[in-house]
């Protein structure tokens, strides 16, 4: 199921069909107050709420650790599991369908302002109602913006699912009223780091394992572990992957479905608020009268939006032959393990491929097209260029297997017209010129760092739609670029640069681990397809077409290299030895003042650390 | 359930006694006692005889159990049992064409007959190494090369054994056929099978179920069948330790009938019991029913006697424990004919007990039942037998019941019902049952009986009767008949087992069962098979469970292959899920390929290392377990 296709544009994807349509006829309330019978589990094990916390706290492995960290630290078993409840309190989700009603209803409304159309494949639906009965079932949606649970448990609810406890960071906790609404719709709270916690962990895991075996309700996460800033999709983190993948590796349930939900944007939320912070403003702290400040945003056109079901992943079915369960077999299941080496390389090529899942199911609108072609011509463009290598780019895209949302039956440059409108807040349009602009011309007088600063925010706001198609176009970029600095047509050598850069890149892109061969085998295919290349057998070769499919794809990746260029430059030039990590992203962005984020930075860095270039010193 | 008191009036009048005695004490008893009417649903003793030579003429050749005895679907539909061995025998099963049509969505219209008689021609001409029959029949030893005792020795009762002689088809068979009557006779032919280089494969039962009997292709040597069936004599009871000096080709029923004559019994009852031999429990690690009272074959064995390419093993004494390096008896328990053949065997014996009782519970799902025989584990309180079996199984079970002789008993089978599933509460689709059996004096077992069922009650238990409990037991002993009747009608099945820690039980019986399901589905078949478990003993660390597991074939091209993919598959999902390879089937050449893992590289090198000195020439080359 995972191994993505030879031929990534044969795949077949759902068709889409729009939720709010339905809304904008009929009564919200009525709707809020329907009848709700979701599809069951047949393995369902009633359980209250209030259940499931004496469960969690009498259960082998809570126990286990209790008496554990008692003994390390002195204090009583009482005490430390006292401790352990008052964490269960400040965590557990009270989920009440009363509240999630509430949520229907304010959400139909807000639904109904901010977007033109949420479309869902109902198809997915439909297999994730079959999974749902069959085994327990994890949700993974991809993570944008904060409207993404709320929209999970908003279409769940529509579709008479059962409603998932979504694990939710601790900061929204810290939002009065709203923190404890959301937890009675489903969210529990984590904190952000417990690191060396180990009853917090334990709590925490035991609490996340009972609902899953219970089959209390899905689960559901983001494997990026947070909001991703940037549109691109993030290295996705395995602590809570593995904790709902024990239970299968520990024989206490068959089987366990991951499903992948692809959520994309026309216009994501909090745009701005994103390249702002990616510049250095802090981002605001999740607040009850924050929420309430932000209602603007309910006036403005956010377009359509996109829910994509992915085919459910059976864990036994990913685990077969990589796994070995009978690694259990010798200590009692209660007694946390650690992950082993091999468990952990499978924990994380398993979010990889999820990662991957999430991003190809992502559905990209012509804007992300534009943007793209923009970003390459800072200077702007000709309506009528812009609209024909749009088109070209279109072509391209479908060819490598992106999954293009482009208005079957209109003409380009009504499609174009269209998105630019929908966008004009960073674009100005003069004469048949486009250009990347600020359009809330400063009426005061701004200094010229301000106004850098303001230009920056349009291109990073630019960027993270062009980051968007990214996972589309990386792996014959990455081949181009290869091919342009491997001097050579031989193929061991375009590999070996391939390869590089793959390594290079593999903190600012998904890159399946150990996935090389086959990575640089399909880009080779797709260009081949596309006619740039000849692939011999020992050499590559461009056709005489190709140029400006590889230099186009050159550039794509040109502002990454330029970028990992800088923080390079800097480390050689400025630093004296010692750096600390608070002071180094401020200090690149103070050394070079191009539209560089934060969010690079972080990723050069650690793959400088990762291919030990860069060392890491404890002070 | 020792096999039926008629002969036995001595045990008779000591029983009557008893109740006299305790006439006043009954009184007080919760549970009505009746006279020990427990009877095996097995060989009436007046009927059997040693077992023949040719076991051909009173067993079936390509099936299990006696000729006379079997399951057949009479001209209107209905079931019932032949012959006149069996408490089933003569009785018509109402509820079993349901059962067996909507389980396995088979048509009584469909059937699948087996070759009726065994074609001579298909027998390959016996490999004869004439030196060595020449001097056996000097030393006087019974020799054979007739095919049909040749075929009869070439099989166990695996699913793929059987399916193939149905349909006639015959593989490698052994060259001759060879009875030895005694110890001596052994050392003789094991000497002269040393001396002219052939291929021993010593033969008890017959019963085994994986593949142990099966002669390996690989080998060129001529084959012979080492049949033990007339080494059958109790050599001598001592009363004073009580234990009996036993031949090793005996077979259960006739041990126990003779020892039972004599007021004593093993208590040993496998449930192949009726066909399995002395010899084969030591070679295979058997383990009976009423372990928990007497213990499994390695606990009841004192002294083995074994012939070996490199001579006679055996201890010195008969003390009861020994410290003098690791015991020698674990080189024999389960060695599986790979190192000799076991001719004389020192027991102990128990004198009968003087009352049994069968009972049975039902709790409202199937983790109740586990739950509570986890906690009578717990307490060390097993009744003699205690098994738990699983919904399906229940539903099994009451499809044999015979047709009830009156309305009254119908009547009260309604109201039983209506109370367990109406008044109690228990979903007829979750509820499961335990079946019992208490052994012992009779005060005692009416004691340990309300110890047992008040435990029961705790886990929503409810006491249902002797009547199922016995029902129960009965399945074990007539389920390899039945799965001939299965045959009849595209439908293919066998059991498996396994032994796994308390806290896995629940958890493995749920995902193989599953498993089984999910890999039928996938390799084509069409209706949704049989798969059902029982947990069968206890253990104080763990349990022993037992899978039945059937499916309908009509439509696949190759259901031996498919029912042996699954079968892999679901012992595969069985040691993912901490269970054992086998708990006391054992491995043969069925699952050779897991030993390895199961007792680790150092582990089968010291077995091997063993096998290499006893016998260096692979006499015993059946070539099972290594």
């Amino acid at each position: 199921i995972l191994s993505y296709p030879r031929h990534p544009v044969l795949k077949k994807r759902d068709d889409f069909e729009d939720v709010l349509e339905e809304r904008r006829r009929s009564s919200d309330l009525r709707y809020a107050l329907r009848c709700y019978t979701p599809t069951l589990y047949k393995g369902l094990v009633p359980c209250k709420v209030s259940m499931l916390k004496s469960i969690v706290l009498q259960s082998d492995h809570l126990q286990c650790v209790i008496k554990q960290v008692s003994s390390e630290s002195g204090d009583s078993t009482e005490c430390v599991a006292e401790e352990a409840s008052l964490i269960l309190d400040e965590m557990a989700h009270r989920m009440q369908l009363s509240t999630v009603r509430f949520f229907v209803f304010t959400l139909s409304k807000a639904f109904k302002r901010l977007f033109r159309s949420v479309c869902v494949n109902e198809e997915g639906i439909q297999r994730l109602q079959q999974a749902v009965q069959e085994h327990p079932v994890v949700l993974l949606p991809s993570h944008r913006s904060y409207m993404d649970f709320l929209m999970m448990s908003y279409l769940l609810y529509m579709f008479d699912l059962p409603l998932p406890v979504i694990a939710a960071g601790m900061d929204f906790m810290s939002m009065k009223f709203i923190g404890e609404m959301l937890r009675m719709s489903g969210a529990f709270f984590i904190r952000r780091s417990f690191g060396g916690d180990k009853l917090y962990w334990a709590v925490f895991s035991e609490y996340v394992k009972t609902m899953l075996r219970k089959g209390y309700a899905p689960i559901e996460f983001f494997l990026e572990g947070t909001r991703s800033r940037t549109c691109k999709s993030l290295t996705p983190k395995t602590g809570l992957l593995n904790i709902v993948m024990e239970p299968f590796f520990k024989g206490e349930l068959f089987d366990v479905s991951l499903v992948p939900v692809s959520i994309s944007y026309e216009r994501v939320l909090e745009e701005s608020l994103y390249a702002r912070e990616l510049l250095g403003v802090p981002k605001p702290k999740e607040s009850t009268s924050g929420l309430l400040k932000a209602r603007r945003v309910l006036s403005e056109d956010y377009g359509s939006m996109h829910v994509y079901f992915g085919h459910p992943v059976s864990v036994r079915s990913l685990a077969e032959g990589k796994i070995k369960r009978s690694q259990y077999n010798l200590l009692p299941r209660y007694i946390p393990q650690k992950p082993s080496v091999d468990t952990h390389e499978f924990l994380n090529d398993a979010a990889f491929r999820l990662v991957r899942i999430q991003e190809e199911n992502m559905v990209l609108k012509p804007w992300v097209l534009i943007a793209t072609l923009l970003l390459q011509n800072p200077d702007g463009m000709d309506l009528s260029s812009l609209t024909e290598q749009t088109d070209w780019l279109r072509h391209l895209a479908l060819a490598f297997g992106a999954f293009l949302d482009w208005p079957d039956h209109e003409a380009c440059s009504e499609v174009i017209s269209c998105s630019l409108a929908l966008h004009r807040r960073l674009l100005s349009v003069s004469a048949g010129h486009v250009q990347l602009s600020v359009t809330d011309a400063p009426q005061v007088e701004t200094t010229p760092e301000e106004a850098v600063f303001q230009r920056a925010v349009v291109v990073l706001s630019c960027a993270s739609y062009r980051n968007q198609i990214l996972h589309v176009f990386l792996r014959p970029a990455l081949l181009a670029v290869a091919m342009q600095s491997a001097n050579s047509s031989r193929k061991d050598d375009i590999y070996n640069c391939f390869n590089f850069l793959r390594n290079m890149f593999s903190n600012e892109f998904i890159l399946c681990p150990g996935d090389s061969v086959q990575d640089f085998e399909e880009a080779c295919y797709l260009l081949m397809k596309r006619g740039v290349l000849q692939v011999l057998e020992h050499e590559i070769v461009m056709s005489a077409s190709g140029q400006s499919t590889l230099a186009f794809l050159c550039s794509v990746l040109e502002p990454f290299l330029q970028g990992y260029q800088v923080v390079c430059r800097y480390l050689c030039e400025e630093t004296n030895e010692n750096l600390t990590e608070k002071e180094f992203i401020p200090a690149v962005r103070s050394f070079c003042f191009v539209s560089l984020s934060s969010d690079l930075q972080k990723n050069a860095l650690a793959a400088l650390l990762r291919l030990k270039a860069v060392r890491k010193v404890k002070v | 359930m020792a096999s039926n008191s008629s002969s036995s009036a001595q045990q008779r009048l000591r029983i009557i006694a008893g109740h006299l005695q305790k006439r006043p004490e009954e009184e007080n008893a919760s549970v009505a006692a009746q006279e020990c009417k427990a009877e095996a649903p097995r060989s009436e003793p007046s009927s059997a005889t040693p077992v023949p030579r040719r076991r051909q003429e009173i067993m079936k050749w390509n099936g299990w159990g006696y000729s006379d005895s079997r399951f057949l679907f009479n001209k209107k539909g209905q079931a019932e049992f032949t012959g006149k061995r069996y408490r089933l025998s003569g009785l018509i099963l109402p509820s079993l064409k349901d059962w067996f049509e909507g389980t396995f969505g088979a048509n009584l219209q469909h059937r699948s007959p087996a070759t009726p008689s065994l074609n001579l021609s298909a027998v390959a001409p016996p490999h004869l190494n004439q030196p060595f029959v020449e001097d056996l029949k000097a030393a006087g030893l019974s020799v054979s090369h007739d095919p049909e005792d040749r075929v009869f020795r070439a099989h166990g009762h695996c699913l793929h054994e059987v399916f193939a002689l149905r349909e006639g088809r015959i593989g490698r068979v052994p060259d001759v056929v060879v009875w030895p009557s005694c110890h001596n006779d052994v050392e003789k032919i094991v000497e002269l099978a040393c001396k002219h280089n052939v291929c021993l494969i010593p033969y008890g039962g017959g019963t085994s179920v994986s593949s142990a009997l099966e002669c390996p292709r690989e080998e060129t040597r001529s084959i012979v069948s080492l049949d033990t069936s007339q080494m059958n004599r109790i050599l001598w009871i001592d009363e004073k330790n009580l234990t009996a000096h036993v031949e090793a080709g005996i077979i259960g029923q006739d041990l126990e009938r003779q020892l039972n004559e004599r007021g004593y019994c093993t208590g040993h009852e496998p449930d192949s019991m009726e066909f399995s031999s002395l010899g084969g429990w030591v070679a295979t690690r058997a383990s009976g029913m009423k372990k928990n009272i007497y213990g499994n074959i390695e606990d009841l064995v004192v002294h083995i006697k074994m012939v070996t390419p490199r001579g006679v093993i055996e201890k010195s004494c008969l003390g009861p424990r020994m410290s003098t390096g690791p015991d020698i008896h674990h080189f024999i328990l389960g060695s599986e004919g790979t190192l000799g053949v076991v001719t004389e065997v020192t027991l102990k014996i128990r004198p009968i007990p003087e009352y049994q009782k069968y009972g049975s519970v039902v709790f409202p799902n199937f983790q109740q039942g586990v739950a509570c025989l986890r906690e009578v584990a717990r307490q060390r309180c097993a009744p003699a037998s205690i098994r738990l079996m699983d919904n399906e199984q229940f539903q099994f079970g009451h499809a044999l019941k015979p047709q009830v002789s009156s309305i009254f008993t119908s009547f009260l089978d309604g109201l039983k019902k209506f109370y367990i599933t109406k008044f109690k509460g228990f979903d007829p689709h979750h509820l499961c049952v335990a079946t019992l059996l208490f052994e012992g004096d009779r005060g005692k077992v009416l004691q340990h009986e309300k110890q047992v069922y008040d435990i029961a009650a705790k886990f929503g238990g409810l006491a249902a009767g002797e009547d199922n409990g016995q029902r129960g037991y009965m399945l074990t002993f007539v389920i390899a008949y039945l799965r001939d009747l299965g045959m009849d009608y595209y439908v293919i099945g066998e059991s498996f087992e396994t032994s796994v820690p308390w806290d896995r039980v629940l958890d493995l019986c749920r995902n193989v069962k599953e498993r089984i399901v999910r890999e039928c589905k996938e390799r084509g078949v069409q209706f949704p098979p049989l798969s059902t478990c029982r947990v069968t003993q206890t253990y104080d660390a763990g349990a022993c469970v037992y899978f039945y597991f059937a499916f309908n074939y009509r439509g696949l091209s190759d259901p031996v292959h498919i029912y042996e993919q699954v079968e892999h598959a679901a012992r595969e999902e069985i040691l993912a899920n901490g269970g054992s390879l086998s708990h006391h089937h054992g491995v043969g050449k069925l699952r050779k390929e897991w030993m390895k893992e199961s007792v680790s590289g150092v582990g089968l090198g010291m077995l091997k290392s063993v096998k290499e000195y006893v016998d260096p020439q692979n006499i015993f080359g059946n070539g099972n377990l290594l």
